[in-house]
């Protein structure tokens, strides 16, 4: 009996691996029949070209590994930027599209109509190309705030340059950690005698009290550096000093939440709606106040609607961030799989590689999302 | 005598293998790539995504210039017309992997002859069609006269996955400049950035330079600086593994060259049948085997001139009256002060 459920499921493996085997047997078939040679040594070997924007040191005399992480923190960054403007765009335009003021419910259905049906190349090239030209040039921008500088080369923010950093992290750490546990406390306080503690207000107090104790006794500092303006030739400029955004990343961000954000505000719209009206009118009734019937009683059941699709949305963000190659962003596929598979001829490592850690950021991501779903589900007690 | 027989069966039998072996080394049979051709009845050539001059599509869909030619001469050689081609248009990326993966037989597509590439990627080059070099474009308003006046962050637009990206930082490091590369896949996202500002200095091949300054909004606020940065010899590849097809590419090629240096034209190709140079003689196809030793017929560089036309024809129609670089330089012959020398076709 147990072999009958147990045949089918072999027979399939050894097909599957019939099916990988004969792939692999043809690739390195092939392989040799060209002179080519499987292996991942090239990973040590000196890339030999720059990389215009890196989050760790890089040169063209590191490796073809540093360059890999370089492409891979870049694609990480833009991922996690495009997330968070996502989700707050998202969840806004959800909202918004349950509004009973008919102007900001038809503006919010028409930015989710338009932006969700033109293609993402398009709308990256349209940001890239189109409002990069609108852009002055780096003589001609309007200081933003005083000290910023949109410009065609990028946007140039100032700055900061730490003493005892350290200490400050550790300070934001210590607050983190004090929030939780009068957290904890609140919640012990209202099951045991049913009092209420202000969480909020102790919560933004504490994030202000302990890194600004940080920088009175523990001797942190912060000087800040401005971008200033630097004459390359007699008719371009170009910023020094400074962080330097390049105008990819922002183009790319850009695009990405703004197209990812369509589909999350439908997921928020969904969720929403999917909580039966009976719930609100029994928690009105009770004499919770509109906020905590949103708190307490809409949004615990909402998220449960929302996050598994939302899940989605993340995973595709993170995958679609590989169009940068398209405009000069140095993600993951532009300098792996794009310049290093060129410049070492090594194909299938590269191409497998690239794969692997695809797959590997999305697991991560689902991970982390599902780990999410399971902490908001509702335990049948 | 059963027994002898039996052995002179035997003997006879060898012998008749041996003849087969040697007699027909016939290329056609050995050359699986040409033996596909022939079968298909068209190249499958591998060309650039549009490159004035070298290859590119008009509005109908027909391909010219010097690398497009190569791949016409490849098709008038092995198929007796010179418009039975099919091109693909590749990318500096997608390349080198189409001719591995037997997507294309020949790559006539601007690439640079470099010893990894030859040695690594599985390909081998077979000759040079354009000697060229990199260069760097300017906007002419900038005052930038050498490429000594770059500054440190300077941003530079290019391709990726080129021999550009890594002699531009060869070039920068041994001038202590810091610069900022911003390189993209195709050519026109190249050029529409170095257009809206993005970067000071376009630089590629000076050909390619001096290509894609035309589509530039105002060509003429734009200059190509006068340095050469590198060595860039560009020509033909085919996949490591079949000499016969190999040497049909390489000497087609060879053909159009050596045929400017006899004066020989696709206009005057006929009279010259009656020659009395040899040397002439073989290249229209009244004397010598080279057809036969590379599975072809005898006639086959005779329909490389006639169709195709030799290099220096080509090299007029496609580059020179076009005006991307009206002066040859060193893509003239040997024997009037350039560097293009054949050996010899015979």
């Amino acid at each position: 009996m147990n072999i009958k459920k147990l045949l089918p499921q072999l027979l399939t493996l050894l097909v599957l691996i019939l099916i990988f085997g004969f792939f692999s047997y043809n690739a390195q078939l092939n392989m040799e029949n060209r002179g080519l040679e499987f292996g991942f040594d090239f990973l040590k070997y000196e890339a030999s070209f720059d990389i215009q924007f890196s989050l760790i040191e890089y040169d063209g005399s590191h490796s073809y590994f540093r360059a890999y992480l370089v492409g891979l923190l870049n694609t990480i960054l833009v991922s996690v930027i495009g997330i968070i403007f996502a989700t707050i765009l998202g969840i806004v335009v959800g909202v918004a599209r349950l509004s009973k003021n008919f102007l900001i419910e038809r503006t919010a259905a028409i930015y989710v109509e338009f932006f969700r049906n033109i293609p993402l190349l398009l709308q990256i090239f349209f940001w890239y190309f189109a409002a990069l030209r609108a852009l002055p040039l780096p003589e001609n921008a309007e200081p933003i705030l005083g000290v910023s500088f949109l410009t065609i080369k990028g946007f140039f923010v100032p700055s900061l340059i730490w003493n005892n950093l350290d200490i400050f992290i550790y300070s934001i750490i210590a607050a983190i950690i004090s929030i939780f546990f009068v957290k904890m406390y609140a919640r012990k306080k209202q099951d045991n005698q049913g009092i209420q503690t202000p969480v909020l207000k102790i919560s933004i107090g504490l994030s202000i009290f302990l890194p600004l104790l940080s920088f009175i006794l523990g001797g942190v500092d912060a000087s800040v550096e401005l971008p200033v303006i630097k004459q390359l030739s007699q008719s371009s400029f170009t910023y020094e000093g400074g962080i330097k955004l390049p105008p990819e990343l922002i183009a790319l961000a850009l695009a990405l939440s703004l197209y990812t954000a369509t589909f999350i505000a439908e997921n928020v719209r969904a969720g929403v709606q999917g909580v039966g009206k009976g719930q609100k009118e029994a928690a009105a009734s009770i004499g919770l106040t509109p906020n905590q019937i949103l708190k307490l009683v809409v949004m615990p059941q909402a998220l449960r609607i929302i996050i598994p699709p939302t899940t989605n949305q993340y995973l595709n963000l993170t995958k679609n961030s590989s169009l940068a190659a398209a405009i000069a962003y140095p993600d993951l596929v532009l300098i792996f799989a794009g310049t290093a598979l060129m410049q070492t001829g090594s194909a299938i490592e590269i191409v497998s590689i690239t794969m692997l850690t695809y797959l590997t950021l999305s697991i991560t991501i689902s991970i982390l999302m599902n780990w999410y779903n399971n902490k908001i589900a509702i335990r049948e007690k | 005598m059963f027994k002898y027989l039996k052995q002179l069966t035997s003997l006879v039998a060898m012998v008749a293998v041996l003849f087969t072996f040697t007699t027909e080394t016939m290329a056609a049979k050995k050359s699986k790539t040409l033996k596909n051709t022939q079968k298909k009845g068209f190249v499958r050539c591998g060309v650039s995504q549009g490159l004035p001059g070298f290859s590119n599509a008009d509005a109908a869909g027909n391909w010219s210039g010097v690398d497009v030619d190569v791949c016409r001469a490849v098709a008038a050689a092995v198929l007796g017309d010179a418009s039975k081609v099919k091109y693909t248009p590749l990318s500096a990326k997608e390349r080198f992997e189409a001719l591995k993966s037997n997507e294309i037989d020949v790559l006539s597509r601007n690439t640079t002859w470099t010893a990894t590439r030859d040695a690594k990627i599985g390909l081998t080059f077979v000759g040079v069609n354009f000697y060229d070099g990199q260069g760097f474009m300017v906007r002419k308003n900038s005052g930038i006269n050498s490429v000594n006046d770059f500054k440190a962050g300077v941003s530079a637009c290019t391709n990726l996955g080129t021999t550009t990206e890594l002699n531009m930082r060869d070039f920068f490091n041994s001038k202590g400049v810091s610069y900022e590369p911003v390189t993209f896949e195709k050519a026109d996202e190249v050029v529409a950035a170095y257009d809206a500002g993005r970067c000071d200095t376009y630089t590629t091949d000076k050909s390619g330079l001096a290509a894609q300054r035309i589509k530039l909004s105002n060509p003429d606020d734009h200059v190509v600086l006068p340095e050469t940065i590198s060595k860039e010899p560009l020509g033909p590849v085919v996949r490591q593994g079949d000499a016969v097809w190999e040497d049909i590419v390489r000497w087609s090629l060879n053909v159009m060259i050596e045929a400017e240096e006899y004066g020989i034209t696709s206009g005057n190709a006929d009279s010259m049948k009656t020659s009395d140079n040899p040397a002439v003689k073989r290249l229209v196809g009244t004397e010598g085997e080279l057809g036969a030793a590379l599975g072809l017929d005898q006639e086959w560089s005779y329909r490389i001139i006639t169709q195709v036309g030799n290099y220096g024809e080509s090299y007029k129609r496609n580059i020179a009256d076009t005006g991307i670089l009206p002066d040859r330089g060193p893509n003239e012959l040997w024997t009037k002060g350039g560097i293009l020398y054949v050996p010899p076709a015979r």
